[in-house]
């Protein structure tokens, strides 16, 4: 496989050199003229000749899919893309092909952080107008910031993964004869109920402590709303805040009783992640689990079937905002090259959203892109509510903190989080040893 | 050397002389200041090679962790002391610590005396190479792997962890629960029952005559006996008298705190009548949940489920909890290393005289007296050089701590090298802070690598 797209790449390099002998700036001359039209969309394939290299972690199936797009946009432009799969450390990949001088034509990039990085280094390119004025058309204005350092914009999200679900067991409801709640009150009564019919409500995963994150920020977003989320993902407002508290309670209402975990809470700080999707839909012996989307591959593996065996429900509104909360992968140009910003174009847009849609294990952040598209009941819902959220949806905030805050195993958030899972009494604890560890990481 | 002995000089004394033509006669004083060997430019011509690895690989990257150690995390601003100062004034910094004492007292002991162990004991049976092999098989097995083996051994869940396996098989020979494990009374001011000191008690008083209504919910599917029957609501009649019964109607519907349609009896519950804090009766519910009390007095008792009935079932150990991890870890290394630790012991046991055993035991000595004063003493260079090797490798242990410890007792299991890692590249993106920890650890191992070299020298002079 590798030795393979190696000789894809070397023969690309072959013909370009003779061609024109100077290989890395082959599609320069050729392309800058067309370029004006070619971002303009107009009909004729005006990046004919032209070859780029974009870099995704994605492998398998969401390869495939994602070659798939290429390909439309290669019918649409004429420009030739080569994919080359960045393996699960973007960072390390990329680091010394941009050292080296030669990294591809675009990237994209599994964290919002990664574009303040590489911008700080000088190793984007801001990207053109016409660009801009597609996201602009695409996107709310929040994206269009995530993307952005210093002012300038830099990236667009173009695959989303939706993080406010709370996925069940169907048979499990039966048993204990409660609905889908729409609200966190409904979720509390719920799984009491649940709790009395013998089978534990909630499968946490405490060994996992981005899960905790994800619940901890749905639960805010829902009950502070979009600004103060905002203003606690910068750090603008202190972790001592009171509505941090609220959202800590409401985690304590489920913290707070062994009954509603299953083995309790001891065994809960041992179940990582894909295990707590496990007991509730491979060992049965629980109702729910609070996570994202992926969990459908848990699902899949315990022979059952969305939509029948297990569902997923929007995350109940825990106060006034319903939330919307997404992770996501930021397209970003690394050479400044008209057909690298004529495929983020092609990706940005309405058209290539679609086209992608269409494909199975994808969620665009994209607004304009009707839900419609896609290919089954789930992800047409959860495409509803990126659409009904509007300027509402946020990015995991975890993921925008330093990682020594928001990303490593035993440091900062996640270790508080899961001392507070361990001692849910004390919110004022957790608070303050939240904010310390924030002061230390923001400094 | 001897080489060179034979040459011209005949009947040379001992002493080393070079014999280089034209050399002033049998020189046999310390006098002479001639060197021996090839001459200086020769001489470092042939250390070089390993002068510039040894100083490229082991030298520069000391003098650059210590001159890294100074600095903060963008490697721009000078902090002095500073990164040392926050390693020993961080708690989670002084659990790493303690851990690391934890490890190099017990560890390296542990290791060595289940090695001398082994190599005294394989010594005297029959299939001691076959025994020494399977002892000495884990070495194969690295680290890392290991650790895979270890975090399934010491899962929670019996079902798959064999240390828990082995403790409830070994726990329920001598004792079964059999009861509702995490049952409890329905909650709220409806319900006439309460949960008391781990046991289910009604509020209010009761007389014979009036049925008593113990709901109890949260029974675990597979805590229902099969026996169980729809229960009943208790009619009145002579004695005190009630149900306890499974107060849920499957797929929801019922009402609480009334014995509805569908819903089972909780047969072989114990209950108690209570009055004025002594046991006046013990009952035991029938396969529909009812129980009577025969021939009680009249009067108003409190009717009380006892603990017992609710006891969770042994499950064993929390192994990888805060409390146990660190040793459960040590486990983990001393299964890998103990192998090893034979293996060299029982070299050196091969090599002790064995007369001066044998006279011992003609002497009289029992086989602990041998042991105790002629082998552990005439073992004690070998028993030297594996315990502080021990030492080394416990002091840079990373790898098991990393995969056994799940990622929420980490910071409980903690151990240097590990916490090192993490601050500079697994998150922290420190590594002025993280130089600090390394040259920290260096200054730790240092005493017994200077042990070591000390020890070399002496054997080899």
């Amino acid at each position: 496989m590798a030795k393979a797209s190696a000789a894809v790449i070397l023969a690309g390099l072959a013909v370009a050199v003779a061609a024109c002998g100077n290989a890395p700036t082959t599609s320069e001359p050729a392309a800058s003229s067309s370029a004006s039209s070619a971002s303009t969309g107009g009909g004729g394939k005006t990046l004919e000749g032209v070859k780029l290299e974009i870099a995704a972690k994605w492998t398998g199936d969401e390869q495939k899919n994602f070659e798939q797009v290429l390909k439309a946009f290669t019918e649409k432009t004429g420009a030739k893309v080569t994919y080359a799969s960045t393996g699960e450390d973007t960072g390390a990949y990329l680091g010394p092909r941009i050292q080296g001088g030669s990294p591809p034509d675009v990237a994209v990039l599994p964290q919002p952080g990664l574009v303040q990085q590489y911008a700080k280094q000088g190793a984007l390119k801001p990207l053109t107008d016409a660009v801009t004025k597609e996201i602009d058309a695409n996107y709310t204005p929040y994206w269009k910031e995530l993307g952005s350092a210093d002012g300038k914009v830099y990236g667009v999200l173009i695959k989303a993964a939706h993080k406010s679900l709370v996925w069940y067991r169907t048979q499990a409801f039966q048993d204990a004869g409660v609905q889908e709640p729409a609200t966190w009150d409904d979720l509390m009564k719920a799984a009491q109920t649940i709790a009395d019919s013998g089978t534990a409500p909630f499968s946490l995963c405490g060994a996992s402590a981005w899960t905790l994150t994800d619940l901890f920020e749905n639960i805010y977003l829902s009950t502070a709303g979009p600004e103060k989320y905002d203003q606690l993902s910068k750090h603008e407002i202190p972790w001592t805040d009171p509505s941090v508290a609220t959202a800590l309670e409401k985690i304590a209402q489920i913290a707070g009783k062994q009954e509603f975990m299953v083995d309790g809470t001891s065994g809960t700080m041992q179940t990582d992640f894909p295990t707590c999707a496990n007991k509730v839909f491979a060992n049965k012996k629980s109702a729910m689990v609070i996570e994202a989307d992926f969990v459908a591959t848990s699902v899949a593996q315990a022979k059952g079937k969305v939509g029948e065996d297990a569902k997923a429900i929007p995350f109940p509104k825990a106060g006034d905002t319903a939330p919307v909360i997404l992770g996501g992968d930021v397209a970003v140009a690394m050479k400044d090259s008209p057909g690298a910003m004529a495929l983020l174009e092609f990706l940005a847009s309405k058209e290539g959203g679609e086209i992608w849609a269409k494909l199975p294990g994808y969620l665009s952040p994209n607004k304009n892109v009707s839900p419609d598209n896609y290919p089954d009941a789930l992800t047409k819902q959860l495409g509803q509510t990126i659409v009904s959220a509007g300027d509402a949806v946020r990015y995991d905030m975890s993921d925008l903190a330093p990682s020594a805050f928001g990303g490593t195993d035993g440091k900062g958030e996640w270790k508080i989080l899961q001392d507070f899972l361990r001692k849910p009494t004390d919110i004022k604890g957790a608070q303050a040893a939240l904010e310390a560890e924030a002061k230390k990481a923001w400094k | 050397m001897t080489e060179r002995l034979d040459g011209p000089a005949p009947a040379v004394p001992r002493e080393e002389e070079t014999s280089r033509g034209g050399a002033a006669g049998p020189a046999d004083t310390p006098r002479t200041t001639r060197r021996l060997g090839p001459s200086p430019a020769v001489a470092i011509a042939f250390l070089l090679p390993a002068a510039v690895l040894l100083g490229v690989w082991v030298v520069y990257p000391i003098v650059y962790s210590l001159f890294r150690s100074l600095f903060d995390a963008s490697g721009k601003g000078f902090v002095g002391l500073g990164n040392y100062t926050t390693i020993f004034t961080d708690a989670g910094m002084l659990t790493t610590i303690r851990n690391n004492l934890i490890w190099v007292v017990v560890a390296p002991i542990v290791v060595t005396t289940l090695g001398l162990i082994f190599a005294v004991l394989t010594e005297r049976i029959r299939w001691a190479t076959a025994f020494k092999l399977i002892v000495f098989m884990p070495m194969a097995v690295s680290l890392m792997a290991a650790g895979v083996i270890f975090r399934l051994v010491y899962d929670e869940a019996p079902d798959r962890g064999v240390a828990n396996a082995i403790l409830t098989t070994v726990h329920d020979t001598f004792s079964s629960s059999q009861g509702y494990p995490e049952a409890r009374p329905r909650e709220g001011a409806q319900s006439a029952v309460a949960a008391q000191n781990g046991g289910v008690v009604t509020k209010q008083a009761v007389q014979a005559g009036q049925p008593v209504l113990v709901p109890i919910v949260g029974v675990k599917p597979a805590a229902m006996p099969k026996n169980a029957r729809p229960a009943k609501a208790p009619t009145g009649g002579g004695g005190l008298a009630g149900t306890v019964w499974f107060d849920f109607t499957p797929g929801g519907g019922g009402a609480p705190n009334q014995v509805d349609a569908g819903e089972k009896g909780l047969p072989g519950m114990t209950v108690e009548a209570v009055k004025d804090g002594q046991v006046a009766g013990t009952a035991t519910t029938a396969e529909d949940g009812s129980f009577r009390f025969e021939g009680l007095p009249a009067g108003s008792y409190v009717v009380r489920l006892p603990q017992s009935n609710f006891k969770a079932a042994y499950n064993g150990l929390t192994w990888l909890g805060p409390t146990l991890i660190t040793p459960a870890i040590i486990g983990a290394f001393v299964w890998v290393w103990a192998g090893f630790a034979m293996v060299l012991i029982a070299a050196g046991l091969a090599a002790i005289p064995r007369d001066a055993l044998e006279a011992a035991r003609i002497d009289g000595a029992t086989e602990w007296q041998v042991f105790r004063r002629i082998t552990v003493p005439l073992l004690s260079p070998v028993l030297l050089v594996v315990f502080v090797t021990m030492i080394i490798n416990t002091l840079k242990v990373f790898d098991l701590v990393f995969i056994i410890a799940p990622s929420s007792v980490q910071p409980e299991a903690n151990v240097v090298a590990l916490e090192m890692w993490r601050v500079a590249f697994g998150g922290g993106n420190n590594q002025g802070l993280g130089s600090a920890l390394a040259i920290f650890l260096l200054i730790l191992v240092l005493p017994f690598m200077i042990m070591n070299i000390r020890r070399f020298r002496r054997e080899n002079a």
